[in-house]
């Protein structure tokens, strides 16, 4: 009984006002989601284990490793941190945050935009927004890999993966397989 | 009827659940590089010109970019239908995997090895980030605002969010707006 209330529910037993602040802030974090779900992932970790403590900093790193090491499109991410703070309903509130607000946007967008794509509006937008998602994907970059603290064998494992990715064409989940590998025997 | 016949294109909302939910499922560490042989290259739904167009556009609108893309392409084909078709079958399938691989982490998370792989695997997944920025890079040598102000833009955002921990929106709302009259202002020179 209490492991089908956990899974509903989360480890945490979270109220009403606690999942209504989840959606709200995924809510958000969907309309500002420039370049992707994952520029948004410094403010989420802000938020959930800064600000709330529902996670710890390993826990989350933790959740958007496990997405990236499933198929599937990136943004998954989103529903294993709302089942790690929770249960089941904690991803609904995330996945309906990220998903609904931008994906009104998308559909209304795209239906007013079509034939305007080479205006000075349009291509302003494009190009004054394209630097800040290079910057917060660095930035979501650091974040992930922060909370390992600097040492040779994290260094090494991420240039191994940034060699992989920029210099062959093997898929990432290579990589993945090494840090696993790397982990679970305690290099990193 | 010459245009019907020479391209190909999904025939109903169910054609598009298939086909988002095939290349779903193959796209370990990310989904747009399989998007991109399944529907220009296996199916022909689109061009490669298409396909680019697509993804720009994608990319510039907040949210999930390969969500958007199959969005933008179901309510082009089937309006809304179309949309909920393409989008679901993208998520569903590889929802359900990623919940059950959850479920059995959060079982044996305290075992050192599972504890150490998941924290090895944090560490690839930043740098695969890093990865695809700086890919991304690249593309800004011939962005509007000019190469030494887009990299100061670059850094600004980058100290904001991952050292000042500044709150996404003022980032966002301020740099961006920031940027786009920048923008708007080389682009009228």
């Amino acid at each position: 009984m209490s492991a089908v209330m956990t899974w509903l529910n989360g480890p945490l037993g979270l109220g009403l006002a606690d999942w209504f602040q989840l959606l709200l802030h995924f809510t958000l974090l969907s309309l500002l989601a420039v370049g992707g779900a994952i520029t948004t992932v410094p403010d989420m970790q802000r938020f959930v284990v800064g600000q709330h403590g529902w996670l710890s900093d390993a826990q989350f790193s933790g959740c958007i490793a496990l997405a990236q090491a499933a198929p599937g499109p990136n943004m998954l991410f989103v529903a294993v941190i709302g089942y790690n703070v929770g249960g089941m309903a904690g991803v609904l509130a995330t996945m309906v945050g990220t998903l609904l607000p931008s994906s009104l946007l998308a559909i209304g967008a795209s239906r007013f935009g079509d034939k305007r794509r080479d205006s000075r509006g349009v291509r302003a937008f494009t190009a004054g927004l394209a630097p800040l998602t290079v910057g917060l994907m660095l930035a979501t970059g650091s974040v992930l890999i922060g909370p390992s603290g600097l040492s040779w064998a994290v260094a090494g494992l991420v240039a191994a993966t940034l060699w992989l990715m920029l210099r062959t064409k093997r898929s990432p989940l290579w990589a993945i397989a090494l840090g696993a590998v790397a982990g679970a025997a305690g290099w990193v | 009827m010459t245009e019907a016949s020479s391209r190909a294109a999904p025939q109903s909302p169910a054609d598009l659940f298939w086909a988002f939910n095939r290349l779903a499922l193959q796209g370990f560490g990310g989904v747009l590089p399989v998007a991109q042989r399944e529907l220009v290259e296996r199916l022909g739904w689109l061009t490669r010109q298409d396909f680019l167009e697509l993804l720009s556009l994608s990319q510039v609108l907040p949210g999930p970019n390969v969500v958007n893309l199959g969005l933008i392409m179901g309510d082009r084909a089937f309006g809304l239908r179309g949309a909920l078709a393409a989008v679901a079958g993208m998520l569903l399938g590889p929802l359900i995997l990623v919940l059950v691989l959850a479920v059995a982490a959060v079982q044996w998370r305290d075992l050192p090895a599972v504890g150490g792989a998941l924290r090895g695997m944090g560490i690839v997944a930043g740098a695969l980030v890093l990865s695809t920025a700086i890919k991304l890079a690249q593309g800004l040598k011939g962005n509007a605002m000019g190469l030494p102000l887009a990299a100061l833009f670059v850094v600004v955002a980058a100290l904001a969010m991952g050292w000042l921990r500044w709150p996404l929106v003022y980032v966002v709302l301020g740099l961006g707006m920031l940027g786009m009259a920048v923008a708007w202002w080389r682009l009228g020179e």
